[in-house]
């Protein structure tokens, strides 16, 4: 049944995306179920594999999604998959960023904003220190850490620099 | 640098193809995550497409709302760009090119292969891309601290997802009610 597995890993994908908060890690523990355990897409050994593909590679991490359905069905399965996990979210923040604009300053808007800017902060916080404290490499990831995160709020030193020198400074040291 | 930052916003809103290759820019070469941290820099400080205030409540809105934060993020600031063709424009930006990369990867090594030098450069890069978000964290919280509830809020927050390893979407539902009802009870009493 060809077909149908694009049509599951839109049933599986569509729901996900309103679950999705975050960097995605939200879903991960389901995305896993329903390929490795549902479906049988793949075995497990290949799920933690492409997991860890999609770490390596730039861009966002939620592009595990994509590589699921690439193993699941092929180009139509990434297309269907990263499709489907994007675009009812999407929609959602595009009608959230028309209200915005059409009500630009009042009050109700400006209530949102403040309220909603230590919760964010909150969240990226802890979303640091859970990468920090899942970092290979100790003392070292964390002191690359400060000290990318100093460089970056008191000097204008571009990111890649500092991503350059976190990799050649872990090849010298071999943490 | 910055006279070409200074020259490109007198020149008006960028174009969609430039939209799109900027997003994607920062799609490709952001290793180890800390992708926010990288449109902080281009966008802001670099091109100044967009202020810092006016990227951060875009930031956390994209945080609060359901999807993948960058994904929204890039749709948000497309948006302030050029509207509903500028938010599309963003959004294939950020996920098209790298996914394409992903894909061509999976391709490539049947397996994943494990060379070590390879492993343990990607995990010094993904150290100093841990740096790229704490940056953002801390922009954030800086600018979020007015009054002790906030920072009470930021604190918790922290504690609930960093510490007790909570689910994000109730704390959300928690945390993201009570803040703005705060808030909006000290916007009415300022004006009051």
């Amino acid at each position: 049944m060809p077909d149908n597995v694009l049509l599951r890993l839109l049933i599986v994908f569509l729901p996900l995306s309103f679950l999705s908060v975050g960097g995605g890690q939200s879903i991960l523990a389901d995305i896993h179920r329903q390929s490795v355990d549902v479906y049988g897409w793949m075995t497990d050994a290949r799920f933690l594999d492409l997991f860890g593909l999609s770490r390596m590679t730039p861009g966002p991490g939620s592009l595990l999604v994509t590589l699921v359905g690439w193993q699941a069905a092929g180009w139509a399965g990434a297309l269907v998959a990263t499709a489907a996990v994007f675009t009812p979210s999407s929609l959602l923040v595009y009608g959230l960023a028309r209200l915005w604009a059409r009500y630009r300053g009042a009050p109700w808007q400006k209530a949102v904003e403040a309220g909603l800017a230590p919760v964010a902060a909150g969240m990226v916080l802890a979303a640091s220190f859970t990468l920090l404290q899942a970092a290979e490499g100790g003392v070292l990831a964390w002191a690359m850490a400060a000290v990318s995160c100093l460089a970056l709020l008191f000097t204008r030193v571009s990111p890649f620099l500092l991503l350059g020198a976190g990799a050649v400074l872990f090849l010298l040291v071999q943490p | 640098m910055a006279e070409t930052a200074a020259e490109e916003a007198a020149a008006g809103p960028p174009g969609l193809g430039e939209i799109f290759l900027a997003f994607g820019k920062i799609g490709l070469t952001s290793f180890g995550g800390g992708l926010s941290g990288w449109m902080l820099r281009e966008f802001v400080q670099n091109r100044r497409w967009i202020s810092e205030p006016d990227f951060l409540n875009g930031l956390a809105l994209a945080q609060a709302f359901p999807g993948v934060n960058v994904v929204n993020l890039s749709l948000w600031i497309g948006f302030r760009l050029r509207g509903g063709p500028g938010a599309l424009a963003g959004v294939l930006g950020i996920v098209v090119p790298a996914m394409l990369v992903a894909i061509a990867a999976v391709a490539a090594f049947g397996e994943v292969a494990q060379v070590q030098a390879v492993h343990v450069a990607l995990a010094g890069a993904a150290a100093a891309a841990i740096g790229l978000s704490l940056q953002m964290g801390v922009r954030t919280a800086r600018r979020a601290a007015r009054s002790v509830v906030p920072v009470a809020v930021i604190v918790a927050t922290f504690l609930a997802i960093g510490v007790l390893r909570l689910p994000l979407l109730p704390v959300i539902a928690v945390a993201a009610p009570f803040s703005i009802a705060h808030a909006a009870w000290r916007l009415r009493q300022r004006r009051g």
